[in-house]
């Protein structure tokens, strides 16, 4: 038995789902907000084997699904810049910008790296000292602190050669733009627990409250899912909506204070445009303006014109909870991984990805 | 398709969509039966390029070794005893003749562990900065023995894999990226273990090393060549755990990543015990992981220790570490 055994474990994952079974009352919509969430969903083919009342909803948590074409653009604009190396996380570089992606620019030529850790910067830029190395901040509250972890050590070991472009967005504000718009019909929330390790559990408190809708701050194994779902049912049954903690054994209440003070140092909140979602108050952060040397955004010319996104990708609609990748009439037609129209179906976190691979046919 | 990517070095679609399509211009009927080696009546033939980066894993395992095992593990894969091989060197200048000593001391080490001897070979250098410090061709030649073609799978059969899945992809990760981890590669020779399985007349109908694309890519190249549907239970494919633990941080799926000395073959139900005996003498993690349905619908099913099915699908695309 090891930690990954013990939360897949079919016993367990077959008790619950009798629990859940027997306890369920009124069909519930659930909708999980991080990508990583679907994708298990789908992996295990947890639907298969739940009641069908349990209806699970995509949410806007994923990072590379609501990055905005425009920035997208921004991203090729700076990776194509002479002399520049461009430096970002996982799968931003199969998204298709307005002509073309990053992995379509690479096989061009240019300098593009897919980093493991932000930290591997230290070295390149090192390696290089003649290039400017470009860094392309992506991700939620969980790979923020790592940013701002960089930026200190460029600071601290004095490098002039590495320039940031902030493109990181909390979570709270979408979930609270969606739960806005009126023709959504949320019942629950499967909240990411690797962001509540960083924030604790606490900031969903506010939005649980005032939607009257449980949160479940799940783990991604099976068990984990299956066990908030069983919460989420009970507290439908009983008309509670509190933040449940399913998973103890990493998130506390107040979350990691050192990393939050790590990126309150170097960061600030800004308005962010979200794909699909539109411009949200204070959705994203941005480089405080005493950092501004290192800001790609002012240190180059970020100024681009994209086209407007296909108009037969329902990404947006997806995003908010409102249509299925199955409703989508591109999908898994002119739209596959590995020619994308959005970036739902783009991204290993996308719920398009996702329902592309596990189940796009009933077995 | 209007240029080369790395995704179509990667054994998934985007390889298939290659050789299925510019490729097939070469279209003949050895080629078209698609075996891990061509059979040319009683000669198995084979050749292999290899690229690793870095070209040192451990002390043992290196591009040397990886190339031998590679191109004699095809030429196992058609029934076959490897017996010659051929070595093409493509050096960057510059390269460390220390470094070259090496690696041809772990090709003679490997040749002479098979009884394969290397017959003829080639060098070539190109300028600083125009290569990755070596690229290794080999074309190995065997007699063929007991013939198995991937063209005689049918309904019925059992599906085994002869030990645990990813090793070899997840050792080059961890070297590649500096990390620590209790992960060693798969990499060897199958000589004995194949050689045995033929020796005792086992009713293995055909085999496959699932090196680049792992044990999905294997799966549904059958899968597609015999029109049947495969179902594979999850719980019997075993996965050490680290390599596991790898997969959940990169967000992997071990079926995807390459081996280098665990190979799958179909095997008449019958014989399945006969074959799985002989398989875990070398490697304990051997297991029967599913069977052929009579179903025609060229899908590879996964079924979960809990009763949940999806399918396993072909590898797309580049490996990349997800975001968060």
């Amino acid at each position: 038995m090891n930690l990954i055994d013990e939360f897949r474990d079919k016993q367990s994952i077959l008790a619950l789902k009798k629990l859940i079974e027997k306890e369920i009352k009124n069909p519930i919509n659930i909708m999980e907000i991080c990508g990583g969430h679907t994708h298990s969903i789908m992996k295990y083919a947890l639907p298969s084997i739940l009641p069908k009342e349990i209806n699970f909803i995509h949410g806007p948590g994923c990072p590379v699904c609501v990055m905005p074409r425009n920035r997208i653009d921004i991203a090729i604009k700076l990776a194509s810049m002479k002399d520049n190396i461009f430096c970002t996380l996982g799968d931003l570089l199969r998204v298709p910008g307005s002509d073309f992606s990053l992995i379509d620019l690479r096989a061009k030529g240019a300098d593009i790296r897919a980093l493991y850790s932000p930290l591997e910067i230290l070295e390149i830029a090192k390696e290089n000292p003649n290039k400017n190395i470009i860094f392309f901040a992506i991700g939620f509250e969980t790979t923020t602190p790592m940013s701002a972890l960089l930026l200190e050590k460029v600071i601290e070991l004095n490098l002039k050669n590495i320039f940031f472009h902030i493109n990181h967005i909390t979570v709270p504000a979408p979930i609270e733009a969606i739960m806005d718009d009126e023709n959504v019909q949320i019942n629950a929330f499967l909240g990411p627990s690797h962001v509540s390790v960083i924030t604790g559990f606490e900031i969903y408190k506010p939005i649980a409250a005032k939607h009257k809708t449980p949160i479940a701050v799940s783990g991604f194994e099976p068990v984990d899912i299956m066990e908030s779902i069983l919460n989420i049912v009970r507290q439908s049954n009983k008309g509670t909506f509190e933040v449940y903690n399913q998973y103890k054994r990493a998130v506390s209440k107040k979350g990691n204070i050192k990393a939050q003070n790590l990126v309150a140092k170097y960061f600030e909140p800004c308005d962010f445009e979200f794909r699909g979602l539109g411009v949200i108050k204070n959705g994203g952060l941005k480089l405080r303006e005493e950092f501004g040397d290192f800001d790609a955004s002012k240190q180059f010319d970020c100024m681009v014109l994209s086209k407007n996104e296909n108009k037969a990708c329902i990404c947006g609609k997806i995003l908010r909870g409102l249509a299925k990748p199955y409703d989508c009439k591109v999908f898994a037609k002119a739209c596959t991984p590995r020619n994308p129209i959005g970036s739902c179906m783009v991204s290993s976190e996308g719920a398009c990805a996702a329902y592309y691979r596990y189940s796009k046919v009933n077995v | 398709m209007k240029n080369i990517s790395l995704a179509h070095g990667g054994g998934g679609e985007e390889m298939n969509e290659l050789l299925d399509g510019i490729f097939k211009i070469f279209n003949n009927d050895i080629l078209n039966a698609a075996n891990d080696a061509a059979i040319l009546g009683n000669i198995a033939f084979s050749t292999d390029s290899f690229v690793l980066n870095p070209i040192f894993l451990d002390d043992e395992i290196n591009i040397g070794k990886l190339c031998v095992c590679g191109s004699i593990n095809d030429i196992l894969m058609v029934g076959a005893k490897p017996k010659y091989l051929s070595l093409a060197f493509i050096l960057e200048e510059g390269f460390k003749i220390k470094k070259l000593n090496k690696i041809l001391q772990s090709i003679q080490k490997e040749c002479f562990k098979a009884g394969v001897l290397v017959v003829c070979g080639d060098t070539k250098v190109v300028p600083k900065g125009k290569g990755d410090e070596i690229y290794i061709n080999t074309t190995a030649l065997g007699e063929i023995i007991a013939k198995k073609e991937t063209k005689n799978i049918k309904a019925g059969l059992s599906v085994l894999v002869s030990g645990d899945i990813g090793r070899h992809g997840a050792s080059v990760l961890i070297k590649r990226n500096q990390l620590e981890a209790d992960i060693k590669s798969d990499c060897k020779i199958l000589n004995k273990e194949v050689l045995e399985l033929l020796e005792n007349n086992v009713k293995v109908i055909a085999m496959r090393d699932a090196t680049r694309g792992g044990l999905s890519a294997v799966l549904n190249e059958w899968a597609k060549q015999s029109g049947n549907d495969f179902l594979i239970f999850e719980e019997k494919i075993i996965i050490q755990d680290e390599v596991l633990g790898l997969c959940e941080l990169f967000g992997y799926e071990a079926y995807e990543l390459a081996n280098e000395g665990t190979f799958v073959l179909c095997v008449e139900k019958e014989d399945e015990q006969k074959a799985l005996e002989i398989l875990r003498k070398y490697n304990k993690n051997a297991n029967i992981i599913g069977e052929v349905l009579k179903e025609k619908a060229s899908r590879v099913i996964l079924q979960n220790s809990f009763g949940a099915k999806r399918f396993l699908e072909v590898p797309k695309g580049e490996l990349l570490p997800r975001i968060c």
